[in-house]
Formats: C-alpha cells, structure tokens, sequence
C-alpha cells in the first residue's frame, strides 16, 4: 500500500515534468517554423513612380510576390467615375493614378495575366478576371486583387510600409 | 532463469537467443490465409514492393539532390539525369513507382469496398490503410516540390494556399507553413526533410499498425465466408490439408502473391524504359518562376477526382466540399450500416452504390484533367455533386439492406 502510494506519486511527479516539457518543445517547434529575421526584413520595396507609362501594366516584386502597378488613362479613370469601389482603390501620386496590387489571383493565387486590348486581368487557373482597378469581374475569385501595405514618399513609393492613405483602405475594408 | 546449453548449430544458437523458429511460425508458416481468394489479395504485397523500389531509388537520388532554390533543379535535371551513370534509371524507377503506387493503391481500396473487408473487426485494417493512403499523398506531393520547376513552385503555391482556408483569411498560417511570404527555400527545406525523413518514417510505422490490424481477423475471401481460423488451421496441421479452409502464408500463399508481383514487374519496368513520360509533367522542366503561372495548373492524375470536386463551387463551398471528399472514405466502416460483410454483387443496392463511386470518381478524375470550360465544368459539377449525394445516402441505403 505504501509503495504503491509513492509510486503514484513518482508517477504524477514524472508525468508534471513530462507535460511541461512537451509543452516547451512543441513551442520551440512551431517557432523553429515561423519565417526567419532575414526573411521578414527583406520586405521593402521602393518604386519610382514617374517612370511609369499609361495602359502598360509593369510587373514588380515585392516579398517575393509580383506587384501590378498600372498606371490609369484619363479615360480609365471616367470609366471610374461614380464606382465607390474602384475609386476607394486608387492611389493618388502627384497627378497621376495608379493600380498598385499584389499579382496574385485571391481564388488560389495564380498570377493574372494582363489583356492590354481588353485592360483588364484574366486568371487562367480558373478563369477569374478582375478590370483595370482590380476588381472582380468574373468569378471563383472572392474578392478584388489585395493592396500592399504602402507609404508615398513624393514621387516614390514604399512597399512594406504602412502610410495614411493605405490604412484608410485597410479600415474601410477596401483590401485585407 | 534463462537457461543456456551448447549450441549444436547456427540456427540453434540463434533459437536460443532470438527464438527465431517461433518468430518464423508465427509471421509467415503459421500465420494462415483462405483458400478462396483471388490475385486482388495479391494488391498489398505488390505495395510492399513498390515502396521498396521507391526507397531504394530515393536512396540513390539523395546522393546527388541538393536542396535548395538555385541548385534543386538542375540537380536533378543536370546532374542526375545526365552525369551520374544510370542517374536517369533511379528518377524514372522513382517517379513510375510514385504513379503507379496509386494505382495499386486505388486498385486495393475498391477491393476492399467491394469485398466488404473493413467490417465486422477489420475496421482498424481499413482506417490504417486510410492513414496510408494519406501519407502517401503527402510523400508524393513533398517529392513534387523538389526538382524545383514550375509546377513544383505552382503546385506549392496553390495547395498551400487551402490552408488559408477560404473566408477565413488565415495567411499567417500559410506564411508559417511556408516559412516565407512564398515558397522559397525556407519552404524546400522543410518539404524535403518531410519527403526524405518524416514522411517516410510514418509510412514505414503505419504499414507496421496495418499488418498488425489483419492479425487478429485474418484476410476475408471472396465468398465473405466467416472462417473459424482456430478449428481450420487444427484441421490442417493435423494432415487435412485438402480438407483445411485455409492454408499457409508462406510459403504457400507467398508462392502466389509473388506470381502476380513477378507480372507487375514486367509491366512496371516496361514503363520506366520505354513509356516512363506520363510520370514526369513537360512543364516541370522549365525552372521555379514565381513572376509567371503555367497556363494549366493541374496535380497529378491520382489527385484529380478531389481537385475536381474543389473547382466548380465558390471558395468556401469548394473548400467545405473538398474536406468532406478528402476525409469521407475513412469513416466508410461507420457509414456503412448493413451486418453483411459479403460481396457487393450479394448486397442489393449497394451492388449499385459500389459501381456507380468507381465510374463517378473516373468521370471526376478525366474532368479534372480536361481545361475548366464549357460541357466539362457541367459534367464535373453533377460528378461532384453525385458524389456528394452518394456518400450522404450511403447509410440509408445499407440500413434498408436485407441481412442475409
Ligand atoms: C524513403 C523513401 C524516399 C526517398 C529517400 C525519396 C527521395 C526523393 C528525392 C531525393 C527526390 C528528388 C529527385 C527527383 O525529383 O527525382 C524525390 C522525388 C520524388 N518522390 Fe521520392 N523518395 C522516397 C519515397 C517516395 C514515395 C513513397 C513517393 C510516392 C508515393 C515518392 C514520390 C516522389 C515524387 C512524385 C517525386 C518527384 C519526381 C520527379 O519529379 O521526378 N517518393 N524523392
Ligand atoms: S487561382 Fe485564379 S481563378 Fe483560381
């Protein structure tokens, strides 16, 4: 009787070290997961704005991911007129607008391609097409291209950081 | 106390210490099998065969693989396929083996569905396989990502991508699986210990807790006869072996098991020499870009059915949907309400149910493979959606079944 008693307490004494021990390992685990320093530092990007040309979309990289900045004709912007969604996506530098996006379909992230005829993106993943200010035209995509966070410097523009104009987007629920 | 005398032969040093003539009675002379079965119970052992052609490939592959995002590709590419001498005979026996494993593998699941081989005390048998089958879908997605071409990247790209799981916007869960923003090396780390180590390792443990489920019920047969394997393998040790419902495994059963793997080789080995292309994707041969897609991103014949049932619905729907078709077979033994455990052709409507999931999962696969337009998004949809329906009706259809 005695010695089962203090076999049961060495078992629930081992049993306290062991769940605290699993606990601690599955911690360093998933943290052994997270992406490295160097990988999260990595994600600035600095775009110069003025060397853009209207209707051709240019492809850049940020965090490994492509960016869409297509630079918006006055007759885009027209089109625009009146539509609250595309015109709570635009960014506004100097006189110019722009589309600034993350290139990825929002359905399964393919990467869009650009119609210069038509001005808009098709994913041809699973047929998903967005227009010139990045919203969906044609499903299974949920929702339009998402924005970078950004900061306008001037005539430049930050990827990575986060300015007034793309916080207001972000709590007016204009991009994720 | 133990107690040791002279060994007066090899065999009998090692039975002293090893015991070894109890272990080879109680695994292969003594371990008994039905008499009325057919070259379907022959599935397994070809499994077992085709995993060691992949691990022995694997092996030679590793030697010259080098895991990360500026060398994977022609590593694989350059190195093994053009500089080391028959470099090309392991990737070829190696990815072969990857396609058609699935193919024995989907061979075995619907004998098992046919025979009714997951009820009455086999159901572990069929839950272990089932957690087979999903290991072996995660080798063989893991290997995909290695040679590091585009559909490498864009099959990462995507399939990582269900994990945010739709509306739910779990990106940091995608980045966290990734290591990165996207795949990038931290990522082809990560999926290549899991091809080489992790993976394997759970596989060899699972195909351990399969043999160790078909213990104690023995294999059924094709009759769906319940064997007394107690009084049969009496019968037979007792000099009826004519007589006997069962016989040995080895190496009786074994003799005929290894007939049908000797076919399988031949036809295996007929693949990787001279038809091994439909196990290597042409667009993997362009290196990982993530600034353009493929125009079709498609997985591999053995993932379509399921991907097909992921396409035609919205996100969330797709995403709900393609779960419920990636878990449903698991719980087949509990979805099944019927007592018998015979042939499906015995079973009524069942007979019909087992049919009609083999030609819809065939219709689904070839929809999946075909581009996402026109008659086949149509004929797709109602494949899912017949698929969807035949699982929910499943136990209804096998509670009305007469007990025979
Ligand atoms: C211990 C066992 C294994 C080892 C050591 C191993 C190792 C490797 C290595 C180093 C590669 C990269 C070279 C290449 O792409 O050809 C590879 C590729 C691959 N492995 Fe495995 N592997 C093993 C088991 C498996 C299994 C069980 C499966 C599937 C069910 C599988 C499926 C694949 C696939 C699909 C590829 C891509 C082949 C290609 O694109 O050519 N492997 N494996
Ligand atoms: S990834 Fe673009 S439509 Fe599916």
């Amino acid at each position: 009787m005695k010695s089962n008693s203090r076999r049961g307490f060495m078992g629930k004494a081992f049993g306290a070290v062991a769940a605290v021990g699993a606990v601690g390992s599955l911690v360093a685990m998933k943290k052994s997961w997270d992406p490295l320093p160097s990988v999260k530092a990595a994600g600035f990007t600095t775009l110069d704005m003025s060397i853009y040309e209207e209707g051709l979309m240019v492809t850049e990289k940020w965090r490994g991911k492509p960016i869409f900045v297509l630079k918006k004709s006055a007759a885009v912007m027209e089109k625009e007129k009146g539509n609250a969604a595309a015109e709570a996506r635009n960014i506004k530098i100097g006189n110019d607008n722009f589309m600034v996006a993350i290139g990825l379909c929002t359905h399964l992230g393919c990467i869009p391609a650009f119609r210069e005829a038509e001005g808009d993106f098709l994913c041809a993943c699973h047929g998903g097409q967005f227009d010139a200010s990045g919203l969906v035209t044609k499903v299974p995509p949920p929702r339009g291209f998402d924005i970078p966070p950004f900061k306008i410097e001037g005539n430049t523009l930050v990827l990575g950081e986060v300015g007034p104009e793309w916080q207001t987007m972000k709590d007016n629920g204009v991009t994720l | 106390m133990a107690h040791f005398t002279k060994a007066t032969s090899v065999k009998d040093w090692l039975n002293q210490r090893l015991a070894i003539e109890k272990v080879e009675k109680v695994m292969a002379s003594e371990y008994w099998i039905p008499k009325n079965i057919n070259f379907l119970w022959a599935m397994g052992m070809v499994l077992v065969i085709t995993f060691a052609l992949l691990v022995v490939s694997g092996i030679f592959l590793l030697m010259y693989y080098v895991p990360t995002v500026d060398e994977a590709f022609n590593s694989v590419n350059y190195t093994i396929m053009r500089e080391v001498d028959f470099g090309w005979l392991w990737r070829h026996v190696h990815g072969v083996a990857a396609s058609v494993v699935f193919l024995v593998i989907y061979i075995h699941m619907f004998t098992g569905i046919y025979y009714g081989s997951y009820k009455k005390g086999r159901e572990m048998i069929w839950i272990s396989g089932m957690l087979l089958f999903i290991a072996f879908s995660t080798e063989a997605f893991s290997g995909y990502m290695l040679p590091w071409g585009q559909m490498s990247y864009w099959a990462g790209m995507v399939i990582t991508n269900l994990f945010s799981g739709g509306s739910l916007h779990a990106d940091g869960l995608v980045e966290w699986i990734r290591g990165d923003y996207v795949p990038a090396q931290a990522f082809l780390g990560r999926f290549f210990m899991l091809h080489v180590l992790l993976v394997p390792l759970a596989i060899m443990g699972l195909i351990g807790l399969h043999f160790a489920a078909l213990r104690i019920p023995h294999v059924n047969n094709q009759d769906g006869e319940e064997i007394d394997f107690d009084a049969e393998s009496k019968k037979y040790l007792d000099g009826d072996k004519v007589g006997s419902k069962v016989m040995r495994f080895a190496n009786d059963f074994m003799s005929k098991d290894m007939m049908v793997v000797g076919i399988f080789l031949i036809f295996f080995f007929y693949l990787t020499f001279y038809n091994y292309g439909f196990a290597m994707d042409p667009v993997n041969f362009d290196p990982a870009d993530g600034l353009k897609t493929p125009a079709h991103i498609y997985p591999e014949w053995y993932f379509l059915w399921s991907y097909e049932i992921l396409r035609p619905f919205n996100i969330d729907l797709g995403l709900a949907l393609f779960g419920f078709a990636q878990v449903i077979f698991v719980f087949l033994p509990f979805l099944d309400r019927s007592p018998n455990s015979v042939p499906a052709s015995r079973r009524g409507a069942f007979k019909y149910w087992f049919w009609g999931m083999l030609i819809v999962m065939i219709v689904l696969t070839a929809m999946g493979k075909l581009p996402p337009e026109g008659i086949y998004s149509t004929i797709g949809l109602y494949a899912a959606i017949i698929f969807i329906a035949m699982w929910v009706a499943l136990p209804i259809i096998t509670s009305l079944e007469k007990k025979l």
